[in-house]
């Protein structure tokens, strides 16, 4: 399997985490630990001011020293928006560059409104970031935010935290065999397989949050992504076999004892 | 003098600077970004900038997200 590399860095681990919706910092670490990944997503917000000083922050629990840190920009609606909380991200994590570009439409559909993603990506760009944008299944799409310049594309596998896995299979695989950059499938996953499914098509990562957040055993869930991911990334490797309308018998066919 | 601090109002000594301000409030700086009017002040200002009456300041910090 080709080596995943983002933003200069091999990454191991093809599961990409979110940090959002977990019960408290001790479970979002040990899922994060369960998970074996390398990069985590947080969100920019106000700070909640008048907070016990000396209360952890996610930070102090997924550290930049150990992950990448991966900054969204959840919550915006527009360019403008969205490249003011990617600056205000690189502050934040002492001028890194990586970010995920998200601009939804609505807060009913969360679906990413692809002309301003497509707008803040040739900001973000031009500023000298390193994009991983989340957009629609449109191969079309896929292929202008490549041609920007994003770093990752990251279409959904259908909408975010809806749990229904990847609805469009075709438009995925049609994704992955035009790009020259890596694809992760971003949102949709229900529970492990559909990130295997994700990874036998050939996919280079997946990124989740709530299928294992709001799972009953967050951990547990954690650990079956990771074994699911490594596992359809081998069956993508090894070749899976073409689908026959009729049976194809795996016995030898001579010698059975009913012969005459 | 009133500033708006992460949309709230506030009342604070006269020319104060963003360090005192973090002080004052106890916020660690190590996590955060502070912006005032929309610009971006870096860490290594927020000794030397005053803050003046009517200050737009957001401080964010990374919380829990996907």
């Amino acid at each position: 399997m080709k080596k995943l590399i983002i933003d200069n860095k091999e990454y191991k681990s093809r599961l990409i985490l979110g940090t959002g919706k977990y019960k408290d910092f001790e479970e979002t670490g040990k899922a994060v630990e369960a998970s074996g990944c390398e990069m985590v997503t947080v969100a920019i917000r106000r700070l909640n001011i008048g907070q016990d000083k000396d209360s952890p922050s996610l930070l102090d629990v997924v550290s930049p020293d150990k992950f990448t840190i991966l900054p969204n920009t959840a919550g915006c609606y527009n360019s403008e928006d969205a490249v003011r909380t990617c600056e205000l991200a690189s502050e934040l994590l002492s001028g890194k560059t990586l970010v995920k570009l998200e601009v939804l439409s609505d807060s009913k559909t969360l679906y990413p409104n692809v002309v301003e993603t497509l707008k803040a990506s040739e900001m973000l760009v031009k500023r000298g970031f390193k994009v991983m944008v989340y957009t629609t299944d449109d191969p079309v799409v896929a292929k202008e935010l490549e041609k920007i310049g994003c770093e990752c594309i990251m279409p959904l596998g259908s909408a975010i935290g809806s749990g229904l896995g990847i609805i469009n299979e075709f438009n995925i695989r049609e994704i992955v065999e035009n790009a020259e950059v890596p694809i992760i499938v971003d949102a949709g996953v229900g529970t492990a397989s559909d990130a295997c499914i994700a990874m036998e098509l050939g996919c280079d990562g997946v990124l989740m949050n709530t299928a294992i957040a709001c799972a009953k055993n967050p951990i547990l869930m954690a650990s079956a992504m990771k074994h699911a991911i490594e596992a359809g990334s081998k069956a993508y490797e090894a070749g899976r076999i073409a689908k026959t309308l009729k049976g194809v018998a795996s016995s030898p066919k001579d010698g059975v004892i009913t012969d005459e | 003098m009133n500033i708006i601090l992460n949309n709230q109002s506030d009342e604070i000594h006269d020319g104060i600077t963003i360090k005192e301000l973090l002080d004052h409030k106890k916020i660690h700086t190590k996590y955060i970004a502070v912006e005032i009017n929309q610009k971006i002040i870096p860490k290594s200002k927020y000794n030397q900038h005053e803050l003046k009456e009517g200050d737009k300041i957001e401080i964010i910090t990374a919380i829990g997200g996907g």
